[in-house]
Parts: C-alpha cells; sequence; structure tokens
C-alpha cells in the first residue's frame, strides 16, 4: 500500500453542512427513543438484546442504524414498528408513546413481503383499503404511487413475475402510500446483488427527496449507511447499546462519486474502527474462533 | 442431444415424458391384466368344460381344476368312455378384460332384477349426493374451525387435543349409533363420512394455516390492518391455493369411506348394486362399479386441479 495521506477528522463538518445540521435539529423531534432495554426469556436463560436506548430524529432525517450481526438492531426497529414489546423504557412517535403496530409507522422487511395473491397495484392499494379509504380513492393514489416508482406497466402483475428490486420498490410504495410518519427498513437490499443494490439507494434518496417522510434504515452496509444517511446510530453489542451517534458530514446531494471524497474516508474509518474493536471483543468474550481440521489434501498454491 | 437424467433427484422432465409415464402406469396394470387373462400358459387354474362327455356330473360351463379334469380324462380313457372336453380358464371372480369393459355398457342398459330397484346410473347417482352432503356438512364446520386453529393459539390448544384423540376412533364403529340416532335411510350414511372427514379435515387445515409465513401478517400489522381485517384479508386469501389442495385430499378421503357408510341401515347405492351383482355372480359387473367409483374420483380431482389453476393464477406450487 502507499503511504496514505491522513484524513480529516469525521468531525469536521464544512460550513454548508453545519448549517443543514443546525436546520435539521431545529425541526421537531419526531421519534423519541427513552432507556429502552429488551430481554429475552429462552430455556438457557435470558439475554439481554438492548439496554438504555436513548436517541431522537428529527422529521425528514435519515437514520441509519448500523452495528454488528446480532447487536439487536432489528429488535430495536421491530420495537418501534411495534411487532415486539420492549422490556424497559419507551417510545415516543411525536410525544404518543407507541402501543402495537398502526399505520403511523409503515416499515419494510428485508425478506419480500408482498401478498402474493394481490397485484402490484393491489398490494400499493392495501394500506389504504384497510384504512377505509374507498376503493376509486386508494386505485387513484396507488397508481401515482407505481409511477413514482416507475412501475406503473407492472400494475397487474403479480409479485412473482417481478425481480427482487422491483418486489422491494413495490414494498416501498406500499408502505409509504398509507402516509406514515416514518419508515422503517430492515435491511431492505441485503438481498439484492450490488448494481441493484446501487440503484435502490438512489431511488430512495430520490423518493425521500420528494416526500415529507423521516426514514429509520438498518443495514450491515457501512457504504449504504454513510451513502444515505444524516446521521448513523452506532450500536455495539452483549448487550445492545449505543455506542456513538455519527454526523455524516458528506453534503448533499449525495452522489456515488462522493464514496472516494475525504470526509467519506473519514467516517468509513471511524465506523470500521467501532464495530471491528466492538466485535473483536465480542469474539474474545464468548465465541471461541473454531480451530480448523485440515479434511482434504491441498496445495499450497492458493496464498 | 442431452440425455435427461429420469433418476436425479425431483428431476424435472420433459412434458412428453411425463404423458408417456403417466399413460404407462395404467397401460403397465391393464397389461399384466391382459397376459393373466388370455394367456393359457399363465395361471388359468381350472377348466371351463364344454363338453362333459361321459362324466356324470360334468356340465358344459362348468368350471372344475385342472387336477380333477386329468384324472376324469383318465379314468374315462381307461374305461374306453367318451372323453370330457374343456378349455383352461380362469376363476369366475377374475373376468377378462373385454367382459369388464362390456359391462361398462351392459350394466347401465340391464334393467334391474327386481322391478323396484334401482337402475345403476340411480345407484351412482344416490352415491354421489351422499358423498357429497357428507363432505358439504363437514367442510362447513370443519374448515373454519381449522382455520381459528391455525390462527389463534387458545382455540387450538383448547380443542386440539380432543380432535386429535377422536380421529383415532374408527368412523364406520359409529354407524350403529348413527343408525339409532338417524334413522336406516341417509342420515347414518352421511353422518359416518362426516365424522371419517371432520377431524382430519379440521387438524390438516389448522396445520396449512400455521404455515402461512408470519412475515405476511406482520407486514399486514405495520399497515394498520385490524383484527378480523387480518383473517379474512390475509390469513384466508394467504392459505387458499393450499387450503383447496387440502380440500381435493380430503374429498378423496371421503370417498373411501363410501362404501362403509352404504353397508349401514339399508344397504344403498353403488355398494347395493355391488352386493347384488355379486350375489348373482356377475363379476364384470362388480368391477365395472368399482372401477366407475375410481374413474368419478379421478375425474373430479382432474376438474378441480384444473378450476385451482384458473382461481389462483398467482400460486407457484401449483405443478400440472
Ligand atoms: N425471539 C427471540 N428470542 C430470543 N432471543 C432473540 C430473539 N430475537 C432476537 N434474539 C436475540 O437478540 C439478539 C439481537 O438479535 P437481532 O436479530 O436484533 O440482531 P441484529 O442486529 O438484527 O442481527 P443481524 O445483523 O444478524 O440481523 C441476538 O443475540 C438474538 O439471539
Ligand atoms: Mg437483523
Amino acid at each position: 500500500m502507499n503511504a496514505q495521506k491522513t484524513l480529516p477528522s469525521y468531525l469536521e463538518q464544512s460550513d454548508e453542512v453545519r448549517a443543514r445540521f443546525d436546520r435539521l435539529k431545529s425541526r421537531d423531534v419526531i421519534l423519541k427513543v427513552k432507556a429502552l432495554g429488551k430481554t429475552f426469556e429462552t430455556r438457557k436463560g435470558e439475554t439481554v438484546a438492548l439496554k438504555g436506548i436513548e436517541f431522537e430524529t428529527h422529521r425528514r432525517e435519515f437514520l441509519c442504524i448500523v452495528g454488528p450481526s446480532g447487536c439487536g438492531k432489528s429488535t430495536l426497529i421491530r420495537i418501534l414498528a411495534g411487532l415486539e414489546t420492549q422490556t424497559t423504557g419507551e417510545v415516543l412517535l411525536e410525544g404518543k408513546p407507541v402501543r402495537g403496530p398502526g399505520r403511523d409507522r409503515g416499515m419494510v422487511f428485508q425478506g419480500y413481503t408482498l401478498f402474493p395473491w394481490l397485484t402490484v397495484k393491489r398490494n400499493v392499494m392495501f394500506g389504504l383499503e384497510v384504512n377505509n379509504a374507498g376503493r376509486l380513492e386508494a386505485e387513484r393514489q396507488a397508481l401515482q404511487w407505481l409511477q413514482l416508482i416507475g412501475l406503473e406497466k407492472f400494475a397487474d402483475a403479480y409479485p412473482h413475475q417481478l425481480s427482487g428490486g422491483m418486489k422491494q420498490r413495490v414494498a416501498i410504495a406500499r408502505a409509504l402510500a398509507n402516509q406514515p410518519r416514518i419508515l422503517l427498513m430492515d435491511e431492505p437490499f441485503g438481498a439484492l446483488d450490488a448494481q441493484t443494490r446501487a440503484r435502490m439507494q438512489a431511488y430512495l434518496l430520490e423518493i425521500w427527496r420528494k416526500i415529507d417522510i423521516t426514514i429509520v434504515f438498518i443495514t450491515h452496509d457501512l457504504d449504504e449507511a454513510i451513502y444515505l444517511a444524516d446521521r448513523v446510530l452506532v450500536l455495539k453489542p452483549h448487550p445492545g447499546e449505543v455506542q456513538e451517534l455519527i454526523e455524516v458530514p458528506v453534503p448533499r446531494p449525495r452522489q456515488m462519486g462522493q464514496f472516494i471524497s475525504e470526509e467519506f474516508l473519514a467516517t468509513k474509518a471511524r465506523l470500521e474502527e467501532l464495530i471491528y474493536s466492538s466485535e473483536a471483543e465480542t469474539e474474545e468474550g464468548d465465541e471461541p474462533y473454531p480451530v480448523m481440521m485440515r479434511l482434504a489434501e491441498a496445495g499450497d498454491n492458493v496464498e | 442431444m442431452t440425455r435427461t437424467r429420469w433418476f436425479a433427484v425431483h428431476a424435472e422432465l420433459s412434458p412428453r415424458a411425463r404423458s408417456l409415464l403417466g399413460f404407462l402406469s395404467f397401460v403397465l396394470p391393464i397389461l399384466i391384466w391382459c397376459v393373466v387373462s388370455y394367456v393359457p400358459a399363465v395361471w388359468h387354474p381350472l377348466v371351463l368344460i364344454t363338453d362333459p362327455g361321459s362324466v356324470d356330473y360334468f356340465q358344459p360351463d362348468m368350471r372344475v381344476d385342472r387336477a380333477t379334469f386329468a384324472q376324469e380324462t383318465a379314468d374315462a380313457k381307461a374305461q374306453g368312455r367318451d372323453l370330457p372336453q374343456g378349455v383352461a380358464a380362469n376363476p369366475i371372480y377374475l373376468p377378462a378384460p373385454d367382459e369388464v369393459l362390456r359391462a361398462f355398457y351392459t350394466a347401465f342398459t340391464t334393467p334391474p332384477e327386481s322391478r323396484d330397484s334401482p337402475w345403476l346410473h340411480q345407484s351412482l347417482w344416490h352415491s354421489i349426493q351422499v358423498i357429497f352432503w357428507g363432505f358439504v356438512i363437514s367442510s362447513i364446520f370443519g374448515v373454519p374451525l381449522g382455520i381459528l386453529c391455525g390462527t389463534y393459539s387458545p382455540i387450538s390448544r383448547l380443542t386440539e387435543p380432543f380432535i386429535e384423540f377422536f380421529r383415532y376412533l374408527p368412523a364406520p364403529a359409529f354407524g350403529a349409533l348413527a343408525v339409532a340416532i338417524l334413522g336406516i335411510y341417509d342420515g347414518p350414511k352421511i353422518a359416518v363420512i362426516v365424522i371419517g372427514t371432520f377431524f382430519q379435515q379440521v387438524l390438516i387445515i389448522a396445520n396449512t394455516t400455521r404455515k402461512l409465513d408470519g412475515a405476511l401478517v406482520e407486514a399486514a400489522l405495520t399497515l394498520g390492518t385490524k383484527n378480523l381485517q387480518l383473517l379474512s384479508r390475509v390469513v384466508i386469501p394467504g392459505i387458499l391455493p393450499d387450503l383447496y389442495r387440502d380440500q381435493r385430499i380430503l374429498l378423496g378421503w371421503a370417498w373411501t369411506y363410501l362404501i362403509v357408510a352404504e353397508l349401514i341401515g339399508t344397504t344403498t347405492g353403488i355398494t347395493w348394486f355391488i352386493t347384488q351383482q355379486a350375489r348373482y355372480q356377475h363379476f364384470p359387473n362388480v368391477y365395472a362399479a368399482i372401477f366407475m367409483i375410481g374413474i368419478i374420483g379421478l375425474g373430479t380431482d382432474i376438474v378441480l386441479a384444473q378450476l385451482g389453476k384458473r382461481f389462483f393464477p398467482w400460486d407457484r406450487t401449483a405443478k400440472a
């Protein structure tokens, strides 16, 4: 490797970026998480998945949550969605405590969860219909959403006729058609190949710019987190706790070209530092690295 | 040309190979039946007397053991009497394919033995009605209960252990009881089919319902779906193709209870026809009637399978 130029600190922000953050933080707090804890009772005893989680999200903010596998990211977002109940603490959405799932919080899952028996259009209409919008009104709005995600040609197709990326676009439209206050996404692009994923990220930013929506986005891809987020919440495992809330100093609008900018690299270096240190800790802690036996004759020409 | 590997696990067969094999699955058993019937060297343990000769207890069209026939022939020869004549034959309970094939037609055109008994098509129609009502009554209660059990754990725990026990009780054992309660006509027959179907139905459908992808339910919840809507808009449409498949299998089981059910009280329907024909030793008719049940059953299932493809265009598991 070449001698590296020393990077600026990830804490350094240009005036423009700082002004943006000031504006962001002056907006209303939409989501407030207070002393949130979750303990799972299992046969082998208790697992503390989350402990003392505190953070706030402002209106129209894009928050990414990263952390090593098993640190409780999914548990956290499921509690926010109301699909799981916390053991301690509180989640407040616009000041009101969250109890159970509701249409004010949309969710996009990693797996494909479009209803296979409904056409693409009917999938997007689903939330509106169960919330008593008229059939015609629901249809009109659904078609608008399909236009926004560029899939109006597939309105009458069934989900099994779509590619993975298209399915996730429809899932996003389905969640947004319900006009939630906040969109929760748990590794929504995790199952997609690299190119589709990049395209989906750009799509998502585009949608986010166009409508009034706050996004909480889980990923384990650090590039993805920095590319998308205003702020990145870093969790550490066993128990899942907030390690740091990082303000991403990369200016908007974001482009793929920024992946090699100094701010980007500095932020990534910091995230890596946080995540690898916590990963190393756990590996020493409870999972001894398996000693691998040689099972077959191997030449010495691979390394 | 690439050779198809027929014996790879779960090998995909070409449509031609599939229909060829499907055709063979019927042709092979029929071929065996033909060989046993038409090749005198195969089996044929009896001799059908054509001319009794001097043997006084032989009569034309009588079937005797090959050994007896040989003995009598030898005796007659020794004493210089007329020799009996005969051809190798199978027992009367194994008619040849052509006889059965003819019976498929003649059974419908032959008037019943006594004037007030039903024709074959009337018997068949009666059987179909018994099956139909048995299955419908079972489904009216079994399908909703199964769906509720598969959806709500308390209902499942409250009912399934007992149903699990009850399904081991043989349905025909309730025949006498059913007659005492419901009389001797169709009531007890339908009851036996209901008892035979219902308990399996609840358990199978509960299981199918439980296999619904939980993520779909969660997705619906986050879209603001509540309580009963969850059942009507997610659970039921989500399991519908599988439910339909279950119902097809259960209908097949209902048919297997038919014969026992029809023996209860006054024997009726196709069972009455079969027992009657067996009594007069019209075995080709007996076989024809049995095969008719098979043809009706398989025919219904094929029609239902085709309709299923129409009903559920999104269903990926549906294969030909
Ligand atoms: N239903 C459950 N019962 C018991 N333990 C659970 C349950 N769900 C999660 N856990 C535990 O809680 C911890 C956090 O799990 P979670 O799925 O939230 O992690 P994650 O950060 O989403 O991981 P990944 O990046 O692999 O998706 C893990 O140790 C897991 O074993
Ligand atoms: Mg997860």
